[in-house]
């Protein structure tokens, strides 16, 4: 396990580097686009595998708490001037704090009440910030980008390495959460939510810690959005296809894993990005059936191949996730 | 021997259907306590108000003489009053040994990391040995059998170290030999310092058991005495009898 985090910290800053010698390979724009929308997904799909996966409560508010974060952004700048680091903290701060409150007022609701509750919070956010002029109303507003900051070329480049950055912040975070107590509580409450209690696990305070964590992390990822896009709008910011496409790719690459939606927004969202120029609804229609195939034939998802197939080709090796952290068969 | 569980006027109605009617019960410390009663007469009621899984309307529940009547499951739990399920509810995507690491690292130890993670998973696999079923520590609750399944139930009630622990119907649907089998666990448990109320409804299994019999009739206690007593009542035969 040691030696595991070892790996994951030197990755951990390998990979902001990579993202910031990435122009100098001589990279079309494009290609530094796409990669800023799949580390995008990369951040949403493992903020919504917290309390989707590990909890099980399905959330179909990603895009309120994405656009949340946005908007927040947007405040700050519009407001204070505030810097992108500001602007990041605080749409992550509120993200968390508005996952708490729906929380609150929605997890005593279970399965698909509580998914529906969650698009009905969406609705509601959005049409506060329709409603709201300073940040543009349903009109939405052209951001005015300060020059770029700190010898970056473009925007694009800058917010690659930041969001490579947030991708990594997400990661960490559902590894933390996968290897802890908080993991281990919140598997058992998804499992059996009575019995977790009775076994001492104090349920509520855990899902609101995940709606936490998760609000917050979503919310992040929508933070950069304003100045991404130089122009931001209501029904984009807030809207429902990143709530279906975060649970798509959490589910096609496995939630029992922290690495599994990660792998999803990689393989779903790059798709996506050269899918586009030829045929977007094909897309959709591919995503939306190997969502109903993975979650018929293999419900755990790209992880779950992954390990079969690890299996198969050592049959000693180990599988479950106590037996891997302890050594044992 | 102290009176450590007081359950005082507990009442408890669904939409107006009346399940549980001013219950009062007393369990001393130490004490085998076995709880009968017809299909729907609130056994099950009475312990969810126990275990905190149910809030009641009026009335007062005192463990070891502070009142828990307010407070959450978990909390309970950590105060030393466990229980099982009638349906067994294991945490389907963990081993059994994982299953008895949640109350172990919840309310035993606190924090389980590094340092001692070896120690604890040991301390599972003697829980689990107690219950005759270390052998079986790797496998996932979809493979056990029903007897297995009603030994992990306890196993992980075990786990939390409860002073008290509540049995709903831990032997329903098991052959005799394997009734006979948990009634030994539960007496060495007993043997052990722990206090226990079983529901059941196997009455060989209940008069072998307990020191005691209470008997829930549509909410209400209609008989609390010796086994032998409760037996020769002729209004626990005429309700839960049928003679």
């Amino acid at each position: 396990m040691k030696t595991n985090s070892i790996v994951f910290g030197i990755f951990a800053i390998a990979l902001p580097v990579v993202a910031y010698l990435l122009p100098a390979l001589g990279l079309n724009e494009y290609y530094l686009y796409v990669s800023y929308i799949v580390l995008q997904y990369v951040v949403l799909a493992t903020a919504w595998n917290v309390l989707g996966g590990y909890a099980g409560y399905v959330n179909f508010g990603t895009g309120a708490f994405f656009g949340v974060g946005a908007y927040a952004a947007l405040f700050l700048m519009l407001a204070f001037q505030a810097p992108l680091t500001v602007q990041i903290a605080g749409a992550a701060i509120t993200g968390a704090l508005l996952g708490v409150g729906v929380g609150l007022l929605t997890l005593r609701l279970k399965g698909i009440f509580f998914s529906i509750a969650t698009i009905a919070v969406a609705i509601v956010i959005e049409t506060f910030i329709l409603n709201w002029r300073f940040v543009g109303g349903a009109a939405g507003m052209q951001v005015i980008r300060p020059p770029v900051p700190l010898g970056f070329e473009t925007y694009t480049r800058l917010l690659l390495v930041v969001m490579m950055i947030l991708a990594v912040i997400s990661l960490a975070v559902a590894r933390y959460i996968q290897n802890s107590w908080l993991g281990r509580g919140l598997q058992a409450l998804r499992d059996a939510e009575v019995a977790a209690e009775c076994s001492g696990v104090p349920t509520l305070r855990l899902k609101l810690i995940a709606c936490a964590l998760s609000g917050g992390l979503m919310a992040m990822a929508g933070s950069t959005l304003p100045l991404y896009s130089s122009f931001i709008e209501p029904h984009s910011a807030f809207s429902l296809n990143y709530s279906v496409m975060a649970l798509s790719m959490a589910v096609i690459g496995g939630m029992s894993r922290w690495w599994g939606p990660a792998i999803g927004a990689i393989v779903i969202a790059a798709s996506q990005q050269f899918a586009v120029s030829a045929s977007p609804e094909k897309h959709l229609l591919i995503v939306g059936l190997s969502l109903i195939i993975f979650v018929v034939v293999a419900p755990s998802g790209l992880v779950g191949s992954i390990q079969w197939l690890r299996k198969w080709l050592s049959p000693a090796a180990s599988t479950g996730r106590q037996s891997e952290r302890l050594g044992k068969p | 021997m102290t009176a450590f569980l007081h359950v005082r006027d507990v009442t408890k109605t669904f939409f107006g259907f009346t399940a549980l009617s001013n219950v009062s019960l007393n369990v001393t410390s130490g004490e085998r306590l076995g709880l009968i009663g017809p299909n729907g007469s609130g056994k099950t009621t009475l312990i969810n108000c126990i275990s905190g899984v149910l809030q009641f309307d009026t009335g007062e529940i005192e463990f070891e003489g502070s009142a828990i009547s307010k407070m959450p499951p978990y909390q309970r739990a950590k105060r030393g009053v466990a229980r099982t399920f009638q349906i067994p509810k294991p945490f389907h995507s963990m081993s059994v040994a994982e299953n008895l690491m949640v109350p172990l690292e919840y309310i035993v130890h606190g924090l389980i990391d590094v340092s001692n993670e070896d120690s604890v998973y040991k301390e599972a696999s003697e829980i689990l040995a107690r219950v005759r079923l270390d052998d079986r520590r790797h496998a996932h609750p979809g493979d056990l059998s029903q007897v297995e399944l009603r030994k992990l139930e306890l196993a992980r009630a075990i786990a939390a170290r409860p002073k008290l622990l509540i049995c709903d119907e831990a032997m329903a649907g098991l052959a005799m030999k394997e009734v006979n089998e948990i009634l030994d666990i539960l007496l060495e448990l007993n043997g052990a310092g722990i206090t226990i109320i079983m529901i059941e409804h196997i009455m060989q299994a209940v008069m072998r058991f307990s020191q005691r019999i209470v008997c829930l009739s549509a909410g209400q206690i209609i008989c609390d005495d010796l086994p032998e007593k409760v037996m020769a009542n002729a209004e626990v035969r005429r309700a839960y009898l049928g003679s």
